[in-house]
């Protein structure tokens, strides 16, 4: 049985089910690495070039603890595009090379790429070529990926339910996982799901929200046409996949009345999160806003900080009945 | 109607007279300075990339001395510089600035948002006009070019260095001013001969490729005029960007003039084997390119946090083992001391002196380690 290594990382959070199953069903085991913790993120600053962003270099130190078991291939897709006319982020689109050029000892890499920006013929060639490394039949490679698309649709289902992606994979395949506790407060939690769903990148922000009283909406659990909708009263498409999701979260929570506040979260050095945050932080005009900028730093005392201080503003706002009236007059 | 438009290198020379071949009064922006930088940081998102501070500090220093339209390039992804006019134009209208913005770029659905902006540009001439505007617009481009050329063969030859600078420059000036062609070729000529008749030491020259993101090659205000201190230490420097060729190959699909883009392309390839936004492809290409043209070394330059050029950095270490050429990355952001920058261009091209000093014929036999 051929061994499959997927690193727990970057897109890991969209599309572990897709990958899971595309690659048992033909055959292969599949070995993703532990989730991300202080070693993983030690390996990869060592390995990555000092200017990339934090979920890269979590991610050099994912591949670097698969390089050590014995595997006949790692998978790291080259993800362009995985809709028309828009793009992930030029990072995503070098990792592989990055990837080479940074390791010595790596497994033979298997670097689909993932570009349906125009059409999704190539896509389709890239994944009967991957398929073909486990088995002949044409048949069961296209059975395996329908079959593949089919258990990422329900993994997303799931975080429809109010779960992160990290929860739902969890739930997936098929762990217990305790059900959020409903609070007093809900707050729109914003970022891209390598940062946000990853409990070391976020430093667990999502729970510790929870736990300080808050109800946490996330891009996911919306529905995906009225993020389009909103997304589409910016005067210029956004072309990020992850960015035009967040102007359209944001600007749909600001208008629901239920939500109290938003909360970005943006890795430093994130080329597109530099001016969609700057977008989100315009166009937001009736909810609390609060962007949280992280990188390697790892003291967690200045973020529990900043969200105790978010969390007791917006219930004094709401005890006493104070207007959106700054403090000064 | 009153245009602006961004500042990038020497482009402001041709601009201005496309736009003034279109009959429109131009107001190009002051040259760059510290309190452009100012202006444009103090605006501008913090983690946005140099280019967009510059060009804000640009806009703001334009609107303020009479402009009312910006004249502004646009695109399509992933690299940030697509959105730059959808939030510099944010940024400005929150500022109460009273402007209009034109924004070209390929259009997203219709090709009528395209003529539209265009159509704004052109109402003051007809086609014959207009075409005659973006010839001589194009001709002044390739003088300039032909001046940047030489003058980066020169700079590190001639004995007096201060010299060379003030005729360039003088020559830039000069063909800013000319109204028609035959002024152009006049002026070009006389710098061309000036420069020439510069007496030349007989040194070793180093030969260097600059190597990175489009803007800070050719903005010497953005890179601390690392191009000139080279030159001024002995190394001849060479480009891998030129205006003109960016034009021919990204907006006239390469029909004014024979392109190396493809063969550059090719070159990057087995480190780099996708386009992934910006010039980062065409850094390692170009990179690969100088290796095997023997050049001495290759310095990499790009705004802070520029996406492409990160993925090239990562991959340059590797093709550096390989091809066997020393790189050196310098990133640029709003940090103004000049003096680290020139420290480290400084080690960097001594190393390579001396490298090449080592690999030389008239190395002296016995050994120049010091002290034995």
């Amino acid at each position: 049985m051929k061994q499959v290594g997927i690193p727990h990382g970057l897109f890991y959070y969209y599309y572990y089910p897709l990958w899971k199953t595309f690659f048992t069903d033909l055959g292969a085991n599949v070995i993703s690495s532990s989730e991300s913790n202080r070693l993983t993120l030690d390996q990869g600053i060592k390995l990555a070039v000092d200017e990339t962003c934090l979920p890269i270099k979590v991610y050099f130190g994912h591949v670097q603890e698969l390089c050590r078991q014995h595997l006949d291939y790692i998978f790291i897709p080259r993800l362009v595009s995985v809709e028309p006319k828009s793009y992930i982020c030029p990072k995503f689109m070098g990792v592989p090379d990055m990837i080479r050029a940074a390791f010595d000892n790596l497994p033979p890499l298997i670097d689909i790429t993932i570009d349906v920006s125009k059409s999704d013929r190539p896509l389709k060639q890239d994944i009967m070529r991957v398929g073909s490394l486990f088995t002949n039949n044409n048949n069961r490679i296209k059975q395996a990926y329908t079959h593949a698309c089919q258990e990422n649709r329900f993994c997303r289902l799931l975080a429809r339910e109010g779960y992160t992606m990290a929860e739902a994979i969890s739930l997936w395949e098929g762990q217990q996982v305790q059900n959020p506790t409903s609070g007093d407060l809900n707050i729109g939690v914003l970022g891209h799901g390598y940062s946000l769903y990853d409990r070391y990148i976020s430093m667990n922000l999502i729970e510790r929200l929870r736990k300080m009283g808050c109800n946490v909406f996330l891009p996911e659990s919306l529905d995906t046409g009225c993020i389009e909708q909103q997304a589409a009263t910016v005067p210029k498409r956004v072309f990020w996949t992850l960015g035009r999701k967040m102007v359209g979260s944001a600007l749909y929570m600001d208008k629901r009345p239920d939500i109290d506040g938003l909360i970005y979260l943006a890795c430093f050095g994130c080329g597109p999160d530099s001016l969609i945050g700057e977008i989100i932080e315009n166009k937001v005009k009736n909810k609390s806003f609060m962007m949280l900028t992280i990188d390697e730093h790892s003291g967690e005392g200045g973020l529990v900080t900043r969200l105790e201080a978010f969390c007791d503003m917006l219930r004094r706002r709401r005890m006493r009945g104070e207007g959106n009236l700054p403090a000064y007059g | 109607m009153k245009v602006t438009f961004p500042h990038m290198g020497n482009a402001h020379i041709p601009i201005k007279a496309l736009l003034k071949g279109l009959k429109l009064d131009v107001i190009p922006p002051p040259p760059i300075s510290k309190k452009t930088m100012e202006l444009g940081v103090k605006y501008s998102p913090e983690f946005a990339c140099l280019p967009l501070k510059v060009n804000m500090g640009n806009f703001i220093e334009a609107i303020e001395a009479g402009a009312d339209t910006i004249v502004m390039a646009g695109g399509w992804g992933p690299c940030r510089f697509g959105y730059y006019a959808q939030v510099e134009r944010d940024i400005l209208k929150n500022l109460n600035y009273d402007f209009r913005m034109v924004i070209l770029e390929a259009p997203d659905s219709q090709v009528s948002e395209l003529l539209k902006q265009i159509k704004a540009l052109g109402e003051n001439v007809g086609l014959w006009e207009a075409w005659k505007a973006i010839k001589f617009a194009w001709y002044k481009l390739n003088a300039v070019e032909t001046l940047e050329k030489q003058f980066e063969y020169f700079l590190p030859r001639a004995i007096n260095k201060d010299e060379v600078e003030r005729i360039f420059d003088k020559g830039l000036e000069n063909i800013d001013l000319a109204n028609d062609r035959k002024e152009v070729n006049n002026f070009t000529r006389i710098t061309l001969k000036k420069m020439q008749e510069q007496p030349c030491h007989n040194q070793p020259i180093l030969r260097i490729g600059l190597v990175g993101e489009i803007y800070t090659i050719l903005e010497p205000a953005t890179n601390y005029n690392v191009a000139r201190y080279m030159g001024r230490l002995n190394a001849e420097v060479t480009r891998s960007i030129y205006m003109s060729d960016w034009v021919n190959d990204h907006l006239l699909g390469g029909w004014i003039k024979k392109s190396r883009h493809g063969e550059i392309i090719n070159c990057a390839s087995p480190y780099l084997n996708y386009w992934v936004g910006g010039h980062g492809r065409e850094t390692v290409g170009y990179t690969v390119d100088f290796a095997r043209k023997q050049y001495d070394g290759v310095v990499q330059i790009g705004p802070l946090t520029c996406m492409p050029e990160i993925v090239a950095q990562s991959v340059l270490g590797k093709v550096s083992e390989r091809e066997g050429i020393p790189c050196m990355t310098m990133y640029f952001d709003e940090h103004s001391g000049q003096t680290g920058i020139y420290t480290r261009l400084e080690a960097f091209i001594d190393m390579l002196q001396r490298q090449s000093y080592l690999q030389s014929s008239v190395r002296r036999e016995e050994p120049i380690i010091a002290g034995i």
